[in-house]
């Protein structure tokens, strides 16, 4: 999508840089938005549909299933929340620094980071209360996750190192660093079988939302998502990323720091990461080991790139993905359907997103709005 | 398309009818029926530890009045915890089986106390006083049986090395490693092990490569404590070594060089958990043994092994079983020349000490960190 750099500067108007990254218009064309992914989503359930009764089961049986283990009860739906709760953290590792062009797939290096800094932090402070501990861990947790991607993104700016490889390298860094310290100087000795450090303590796990089951990295990732849309689209930094991630060499000419715009979002999108890493240790396992690394950081590539990089669009497709793992279980006992079908529906959707690209701006009915 | 999907229209529109957040009871008659449910953190059919459960839950599956349902691949994270609840919510399960060992603190620990009235059964032995009571762990003495395997193993070495692919240095895993040993120096005191350790439980790739290494180092048996043996089995059988299996029978893998193997007997013992369920007796919190409880067993031998071979492995298989023979008998050293067990000492299956194991048996060849 990134203009030809070689035309020269004049030919740019503000609105046309403006259009250069997805949901460039904001008001315009947000029907279009909307109406294409949901038609892309509708395809590729049909898709799925035929899929599944090639394996001769029923796909009405398959839809119905699939909205009671998703959305069907109260429980279904909780169990969806909380299956999105980190996705839409480890979404915005990607999606942040897709506004300056650059394509991140390592947020699960930062959440594990994250996870083993903000364990750390809660380790060293046994005497703290628990408000404080909790505060250190996120602090610690986004710091960790947030130079972990930095890195990433200054090997970028000063050493012209590919991100989305470099990116994905050191998830398995990261991996390595948390094997290391979970099973040399970080573990405790009592974790025999299942090398992990020792636990942070109940009184410092975070709960879960009043009236549900859901923890509050959910409401965290929510606030995280808008503050990140805010200052995307609303603030003059955002719109200097924008401008960047459209034209590197335009951005210079008008004097905006791009290495500096690059190090901020690479550390705010790790911190994102990180966050999810913190919640993990503080409201559901307790301790750092082998477990933190489910994948997060990958689903939330998927998340982003359904979202079109648009932070306030990853909260729904997170949902939606929560949706698809938590009926996964149900269609695998009821259907009697691999593990495996569900990461072929997310396949099927991720393809009919990415084809669907091409229907922006060719239907009508929606230009008549854009003004 | 048949005519069956009528009703599940009808069905639909019923749901859609009742509206959100209606629960509905998922089509299944409790009464008469006890719903067992079981989890796995990896493939059903991955040859290994997922595989080895899922043919004790197949047992279930004979008996009358119990339903089985089964979820694959599910994380050691709130995943698993949210499928425990769904098992419970949507299908009625009562007893539940979450089998991988990571699924047990905080998650399954957690469930229990939410649902104190349905029973949790984990594999792995970490159940203790102050966990809650609905909740039991079991495990097997499967050094047993790989002990046994190991005195296949030193019959079968021509050239007196041999091989274990292993995922992480912890005591279960080097347990497994020294009795195999111990077991191939009754039939060869001079024989040794190389361990490889890949640092996870499913490394295909690793496990591969480590193979290949053990191989070009000359040994010719080789054994291995991973997730999935399938790529150990398949590689060592490729490249013309043989291989004793672990956790399920893996001779179809490579009929001509599987020469035995520890299995675990799961179909054997849920069978005995769920009738102590449904008759209303209370299964034990702590449930453990290996060959004489029939939670563990030996694969058939294979073809291959000679009858010198298979009368003292026989021999030692009988005395295991009659409880009366104690596989970590002093003196035994280390692999730096430490003694780690003293010759006055014997440690039986159910000495905890053995749950510490940190050393490697001399006649290893390797290191635990």
């Amino acid at each position: 999508m990134k203009a030809d750099v070689g035309k020269p500067l004049a030919a740019f108007g503000v609105g046309e840089l403006l259009r250069l990254p997805p949901f460039g218009q904001k008001f315009g064309g947000a029907a279009e938005y909307v109406v294409i992914p949901a038609l892309a989503l509708f395809g590729s359930m049909v898709l799925f549909g035929i899929f599944v009764a090639l394996f001769g089961k029923s796909p009405l049986d398959l839809y119905f299933y699939m909205y009671q283990g998703a959305f069907g009860t109260w429980f279904s739906c909780q169990n969806t929340l909380t299956r999105a709760a980190p996705l839409i953290l480890t979404a915005l590792c990607t999606a942040l620094p897709a506004q300056l062009g650059m394509v991140i797939i390592g947020g699960e290096g930062a959440l594990l980071i994250g996870a083993l800094a903000a364990t750390g932090a809660a380790l060293v402070l046994p005497w703290a209360p628990p408000l404080a501990v909790d505060v250190a861990m996120a602090i610690a947790g986004m710091a960790g996750g947030g130079l972990w991607i930095m890195l990433s993104g200054a090997l970028r700016h000063y050493r012209g190192v590919n991100e989305t490889i470099s990116s994905l390298l050191l998830v398995y860094i990261a991996l390595a660093i948390l094997n290391f310290l979970v099973e040399g100087p970080m573990r405790d000795p009592t974790s025999l079988n299942k090398p992990s450090t020792r636990e942070i303590g109940a009184a410092n796990m975070i709960g879960s939302i009043p009236g549900t089951d859901v923890h509050w990295g959910f409401v965290f990732g929510i606030i995280a998502a808008v503050l990140s849309y805010i200052l995307i689209y609303h603030t003059v930094f955002g719109f200097a990323a924008r401008v960047a991630g459209g034209n590197i060499r335009a951005a210079k000419v008008v004097g905006l720091s791009v290495g500096k715009l690059i190090l901020i979002i690479c550390f705010l999108a790790g911190a994102a990461a990180g966050l999810a890493g913190m919640f993990e240790v503080a409201a559901v396992q307790g301790r750092a080991n082998a477990n933190l690394a489910a994948g997060y950081g990958f689903a939330g590539i998927l998340v982003a790139f359904l979202a079109r990089q648009n932070p306030l669009a990853v909260i729904p497709v997170a949902i939606l993905l929560g949706g698809i793992n938590a009926s996964g279980g149900l269609l695998q006992r009821r259907l009697d359907l691999p593990d495996a079908s569900v990461l072929v529906l997310q396949g099927m959707i991720f393809v009919m997103v990415l084809a669907s690209d091409t229907l922006y701006g060719r239907w009508s009915i929606f230009k008549g709005k854009a003004s | 398309m048949n005519f069956d999907n009528i009703s599940r229209r009808h069905l639909l529109l019923g749901t859609a009818a009742l509206g959100l957040g209606a629960t509905l009871p998922l089509g299944s008659a409790r009464a008469a029926t006890t719903t067992i449910g079981f989890i796995y953190v990896g493939s059903r059919d991955d040859y290994g530890y997922n595989q080895a459960h899922a043919a004790g839950a197949a047992a279930l599956k004979k008996m009358a009045g119990i339903k089985v349902v089964e979820e694959e691949k599910v994380p050691e994270t709130d995943a698993v915890e949210k499928t425990m609840e769904s098992m419970i919510n949507l299908d009625g399960a009562t007893l539940l089986f979450p089998t991988s060992f990571g699924y047990y603190n905080p998650h399954m620990l957690k469930m229990a106390v939410k649902f104190p009235k349905l029973r949790f059964e984990h594999c792995g032995g970490l159940w203790s006083e102050k966990d809650p009571k609905n909740a039991g762990s079991y495990f097997g003495y499967i050094d047993e049986s790989q002990y046994v395997a190991g005195v296949i193993a030193g019959h079968m070495s021509k050239s007196g090395k041999l091989g274990f692919v292993a995922a992480k240095p912890i005591p279960q895993v080097l347990r497994n490693i020294n009795a195999w040993t111990l077991g191939a120096k009754l039939a060869n005191p001079n024989i040794t092990t190389q361990v490889i350790f890949t640092g996870d439980w499913s490394m295909p790739v690793k496990e591969a490569e480590a193979t290949n290494s053990l191989i070009d180092q000359g040994v010719d048996v080789i054994t291995c404590h991973v997730d999935g043996p399938k790529t150990v089995v398949e590689n060592a059988a490729r490249r013309g070594a043989m291989v004793t299996g672990y956790h399920v029978n893996q001779a179809v893998l490579a009929p001509k060089a599987y020469l035995t193997g520890a299995e675990w007997n799961w179909e054997v013992l849920y069978p005995r958990f769920a009738k102590m369920f449904t008759s209303g007796e209370t299964i034990p919190n702590f449930y453990r043994g290996g060959l004489k409880e029939e939670i563990v067993k030996v694969s058939p031998y294979g073809a291959m092994v000679p009858e010198a071979a298979r009368k003292q492995a026989d021999d030692v298989k009988a005395k295991l079983t009659a409880g009366n023979y104690v596989i970590f008998k002093g003196p035994i050293a280390d692999n730096k020349g430490k003694v780690v067990i003293a010759a006055n000492v014997s440690r039986g299956q159910t000495d905890p000490e053995l749950e510490k194991m940190d050393y490697l048996v001399e006649g290893v060849v390797g290191a635990t960190s």
